[in-house]
């Protein structure tokens, strides 16, 4: 089980619109129209949930579940995205779950760009080995292992701090993992050049190796934003206090709390979905980048 | 370096002084992980062999936690559902995958479109997905249900509100959220196959299927290795979706390993009894993937 045996089945994705010179060519007029037919029919399952919670949250409660269902909104109900301001606490969740994301995703991309440049470029005993922790913790899941956590952070007294959330997100092996991929495809001989001009590691790491990393870091601060803002379960279980909830934890307690209003409950889940959308959607070349080049989650 | 005969007073300079730089730049996250994950894992061995509670102090109660364990018909439940979800989430998971990045490796127009609606349902929240396919597999109301009844399917399933069709439920729903996430990679692993190989097996007159087999599948045998390692880990810890979708019911019926950790641990705080199964869950993962590891080897020599 060595670093390379994961990296390399995982290369960097080709630019998109590019989409490979082994693309089939497809010959015959029917396999085209199948191959359509294939891609509308899986379309239309992938986004059929997400038509459902936009026209949902534009509906009247009670004409959410109709027999026979209405696909459209009518009347087009926009009270719901003023309502849910009123019911529930989404400013403070989205505040809260704005100030985690900003914070994580900053410490994990400076300690894990950091850290991948030890790895990926200064030579000394022992790297291996500690990279070898790295790698290992792929197969341990968190869950295996947030009661001992937990119990460290208590003792920490960081328990139902929001510094609870940045301690667990902050120093996770995807930074790292992602960060070396990267480095490792830059010639080594643009830091020999700069060493022999007498450029310490720091320097070769600010100067060079940084401003040529930038896409990868912009992969990176993507994917741990969109991770930290999805977060569930370490808010569930470290953030006890209403004031500190995070927009998925608020809208599971008012999910909860109005069981039955259908509508509301859509109107939130399009509101908490939102933001990572549209950082999806602007950056989304970074995202399968560095998804395709890391094959990691956070 | 370290090979030569003997080491010179300025090589072993040199390695010092990358000894130190390698670490510093390295600690800032180290210190982090180690501390946060690693101490957690070494915690995690000590904790399992205690009656930790919250209040208590722990006493060591050496397989106390184990032997309870192998009497706990809910443990045996929880390891038996997440078995379940495995069996069917993997193969589901990887043939959707695969299939939809054949479909996109195609040069057919909208592939773009096609490739952000797949990976869509991998940035969208757990909490928004849960209650959004809850909405959709609504027994009486549910759209699901209508189309089920529309092709002529006279006792549509209960879905989550059944302690049959839950599993199959959650099941759908983790397979259409993490489908376009392995499917990127898999479009990774398409990408780097030589073209000539599929010219070369044209001319040779090579079907379709026949290509696929004997070009495509061997040429994807590492990403296809690393999807199921993921995969499998992926399955084994599933936890968020099941919880928040049918938190583990009706009754025990999606019941699984992580979500019984939560419970013993954090709703009941027997953090020992707790740590007991969590030993399980990291037991599996890690096995499991040594396994995967040592049989990828063996076929690769």
């Amino acid at each position: 089980m060595t670093a390379t045996d994961l990296s390399t089945p995982v290369p960097a994705i080709a630019a998109p619109g590019n989409h490979g010179t082994s693309a089939r060519r497809v010959r015959s007029r029917g396999g085209r129209l199948l191959g359509y037919a294939a891609l509308v029919l899986a379309a239309a399952g992938l986004l059929l949930p997400f038509f459902w919670m936009v026209v949902a949250s534009l509906k009247s409660n009670n004409d959410v579940f109709t027999i026979p269902i209405t696909w459209l909104p009518d009347p087009v109900v926009w009270r719901n995205y003023v309502d849910i301001w009123q019911r529930s606490d989404m400013t403070t969740w989205l505040r809260n779950t704005l100030l985690l994301s900003v914070i994580v995703t900053f410490l994990q991309v400076l300690t894990g760009s950091f850290a991948a440049y030890g790895f990926a470029r200064v030579r000394f005993p022992g790297r291996n080995l500690l990279f070898l922790a790295y790698v290992g913790t792929i197969a341990v899941p968190w869950q295996s292992y947030m009661i001992p956590q937990f119990i460290l952070m208590s003792k920490a007294h960081l328990s139902n701090t929001l510094w609870s959330i940045v301690a667990i997100q902050a120093f996770g092996a995807v930074g790292v993992f992602l960060m070396k991929q990267f480095y490792e495809t830059i010639p080594e001989e643009l830091s020999e050049a700069a060493r022999v001009d007498g450029l310490s590691e720091f320097g070769i790491y600010r100067r060079i190796i940084l401003p040529l990393s930038r896409p990868a870091l912009a992969s990176l601060a993507l994917l741990m934003f969109t991770t930290t803002w999805n977060d569930y379960l370490g808010p569930l279980i470290y953030l006890r206090s209403p004031e500190l909830r995070t927009i998925q934890l608020g809208l599971n307690t008012f999910i909860s709390q109005y069981n039955a209003e259908y509508a509301l409950i859509m109107t939130g889940s399009v509101l908490s979905v939102l933001p990572v959308a549209v950082i999806f959607l602007l950056g989304q070349r970074y995202f399968i980048e560095g998804v395709a080049s890391t094959g990691l989650k956070g | 370096m370290a090979t030569l005969p003997r080491t010179r007073p300025r090589n072993r300079r040199l390695v010092s002084r990358n000894t130190v730089a390698g670490w510093s730049f390295i600690l800032p996250n180290f210190l982090g992980f180690a501390v946060l994950t690693l101490l957690p894992v070494v915690v995690l061995f000590y904790v399992a062999f205690t009656n930790w509670n919250v209040f208590g102090v722990a006493e060591w109660t050496g397989t106390a936690n184990f032997r309870r364990m192998w009497d706990d018909a809910s443990f045996w439940t929880a390891l038996r559902n997440t078995v379940y979800y495995a069996v069917f989430h993997i193969p589901l998971t990887l043939a959707a995958a695969l299939g939809l990045a054949l479909l996109l490796n195609r040069k057919l127009r909208g592939v773009r479109f096609f490739r952000t609606v797949a990976f869509f349902p991998y940035i969208t929240s757990i909490v928004a997905i849960a209650v959004v396919w809850n909405q959709l597999f609504s027994p009486e109301y549910g759209p699901i249900n209508a189309l089920l009844g529309a092709v002529g399917v006279d006792n549509p399933p209960g879905w989550t509100a059944s302690a049959t069709w839950s599993m199959p439920a959650v099941i759908i729903v983790g397979t259409w959220r993490y489908m376009g996430y392995y499917m990127l990679l898999f479009l990774a692993g398409l990408q780097t196959i030589p073209a000539q190989l599929y010219e070369a097996a044209e001319t040779d007159g090579a079907s379709p299927w026949q290509r696929f087999v004997h070009v495509t599948l061997p040429g994807l045998r590492h990403t296809t290795f690393f999807v199921t390692v993921l995969l499998t880990i992926e399955s084994f810890k599933v936890f968020d979706l099941i919880l928040v979708m049918t938190g583990g019911g009706p009754g025990q019926s999606t019941l699984v390993l992580s979500q019984y950790i939560y419970q013993k641990g954090f709703e009941e705080n027997q953090f020992g009894y707790a740590s007991a199964v969590s030993i399980v869950l990291f037991a599996i993962c890690f096995g499991i993937t040594v396994i995967q590891f040592m049989v990828n080897k063996r076929r690769n020599s």
